[in-house]
């Protein structure tokens, strides 16, 4: 039968010599290799110790941000929620009182801001949609909980440390994110 | 006279052999418990990972975890099965695994508080016999275990075990009567003993020791021998109907065979507890008897743990025969060769005797 394309390869079913029938001289060359890697350079990363190093793009667990007063930047715009295509977000607009100036950057705030990390892809989706640079992932992954409740992340869990109050821990926080737009 | 001497029981002497049995069975029990660790880490050695570390320093405690877990399981008898043979099953499998340690020599001997014990429990002058016949009533513990499970994949590996043993114990038996041809002798004491003065055995039988190797692979239900147990195609066998210790019993079983066929193997062509290149009789004049006695041991040991790594090396490499195949090899193969290999050896001997 003539081949249809010209990568055809034809086997050749020779009968087996003495030697390959033997089968000692394959055992041997295969023992060698099982052998051989037993020093080689292990795969396996002994993780809570240590860690992969991450890709600058890596999309972790979600942080809202503030600015450098300690406001937060989220207007509750809806935005991320629309953009999420999981519909892991959901939010509650309320309006800022004169005497939370402090608090929120602009008129409008997040009163409540929720995400289901159970639900969540993460896509990135709702950092790129987001127009005040209010949501962007953090590094940190692998979230873990007793009960599913626990996995629908509230603002006091998101939101990033304070400048103001809690320097310390911002910093962190801030460094982290410095080092990620860096790499951008 | 010497029916009051059989008759007189030796207070002494028994208790010397019962701590003696002692010693030795704890001592195959920790190696069996450590060979496990050393499978899982040589396997992971050998496919890039690096095995278990989390329990203790290096995993050193992941033996005593994983008996623990299995103790602490729910044992579950099945309804349908035979509750009496199911028991007994597990228990026949330890108890033949353990005593074929009875017949081998561990040592020379040593002295104390002035007695001069003999490292070996019992000296008997068909040792070699004995441990054939303890070998093959392990067949009883998977096929017991396997009938009496009352499950169809536990009956084929049963079938599959019964009818593998007995071939390959066939072929075992003809590669050694070359060797027995040579020794003239069926105590493993006095194999020894010829092996330190004229050289092993393995450089005048290499063929009757690959022979007898390939053998204890398939009575031990080694990969690539390991057709009863096959995972992947009978569900682990025979023992897929038993948990928690019963469980743990079939395979601590297959653990402490590996240590005793490794004795075995070093007993009868490499040696035993023979120091290589090295004159024990003049060594026990600087050193004193008892030391080298102990460095006998070591030797045996080390001898032993070679094999306990082929063991291991061999099952990470090689994969599993085919059942015909595998009476194939033994039929067809191993039998005729053994049988080529003693009509030599015979030969020989008779030339060289004219």
């Amino acid at each position: 039968m003539a081949s249809l394309t010209n990568r055809v390869k034809v086997l050749e079913q020779k009968p087996m010599s003495f030697m390959e029938r033997l089968y000692l001289p394959a055992i041997f060359k295969g023992m060698a290799i099982t052998f051989s890697h037993m020093f080689k350079k292990k795969a396996t990363i002994n993780y809570p110790e240590e860690k992969r190093p991450f890709s600058p793009v890596f999309r972790g667990l979600h942080v809202l941000n503030r600015d450098e007063e300690g406001r937060e930047n989220c207007t509750a715009c809806g935005l991320c929620a629309v953009a999420c295509p999981a519909e892991a977000i959901t939010m509650e607009a309320a309006e800022r009182k004169t005497s939370e100036e402090h608090l929120y950057r602009e008129e409008k705030y997040a009163a409540k801001y929720e995400i289901n990390m159970l639900r969540c892809i993460f896509c990135g989706l709702c950092e790129e949609a987001c127009p005040k640079d209010a949501i962007y992932m953090s590094e940190t992954f692998a979230p873990s909980n007793f009960t599913r409740k626990g996995f629908i992340y509230a603002k006091d869990e998101l939101l990033i440390p304070n400048p103001v109050t809690d320097k310390e821990k911002y910093e962190i926080a801030k460094g982290l994110r410095e080092a990620q737009l860096k790499n951008k | 006279m010497i029916t009051m001497d059989l008759l007189a029981i030796n207070f002494s002497l028994g208790l010397e052999k019962l701590l003696l049995i002692g010693a030795i069975i704890t001592f195959s029990l920790i190696v069996a418990m450590y060979t496990t660790y050393a499978e899982r880490k040589v396997a992971a050695w050998m496919q890039d990972r690096r095995g278990p570390n989390r329990a203790g320093p290096f995993g050193l405690l992941q033996p005593a975890a994983d008996g623990l877990k299995l103790f602490f399981k729910e044992e579950i008898i099945p309804l349908t099965s035979n509750k009496t043979l199911f028991v007994l099953g597990p228990a026949l499998a330890m108890i033949t695994a353990m005593l074929t340690s009875a017949v081998i020599p561990w040592g020379s001997s040593i002295e104390l508080f002035g007695r001069n014990i003999s490292l070996q429990i019992a000296d008997v002058n068909i040792g070699i016999l004995y441990v054939f016949g303890v070998v093959s009533m392990g067949v009883y513990g998977i096929m017991i275990g396997g009938w009496s499970s009352n499950n169809k994949f536990s009956l084929i590996a049963a079938v599959r075990g019964a009818s593998q043993i007995i071939s390959y114990e066939l072929a075992m038996g003809l590669s050694l009567i070359a060797l027995l041809m040579m020794t003239g002798s069926l105590s493993l004491k006095t194999i020894v003993q010829q092996q330190m003065e004229g050289g092993w055995n393995i450089i005048y039988q290499p063929l009757g020791f690959l022979i007898f190797l390939i053998c204890v692979f398939a009575e031990c239900n080694r990969t690539p021998f390991d057709l009863p147990e096959a995972e992947n195609e009978l569900n682990f066998g025979y023992h897929q109907e038993y948990s928690s210790m019963k469980l743990g019993l079939y395979l601590f079983a297959e653990y402490v065979n590996m240590f005793i066929s490794s004795a075995v193997v070093a007993t009868l062509f490499f040696g035993g507890y023979d120091i290589p290149f090295v004159d024990e009789t003049a060594l026990s004049l600087s050193l004193g008897a008892n030391t080298v006695a102990l460095l006998g041991f070591a030797a045996l040991f080390a001898k032993i743990l070679f094999f306990l790594f082929l063991f291991i090396w061999v099952r990470w490499t090689i994969p599993r025969f085919r059942y015909d195949q595998l009476m194939d090899l033994g039929w067809k193969k191993l039998i005729p060769l053994a049988l080529a290999n003693m009509l030599i050896t015979a030969v020989v001997i008779l030339w060289l005797n004219k």
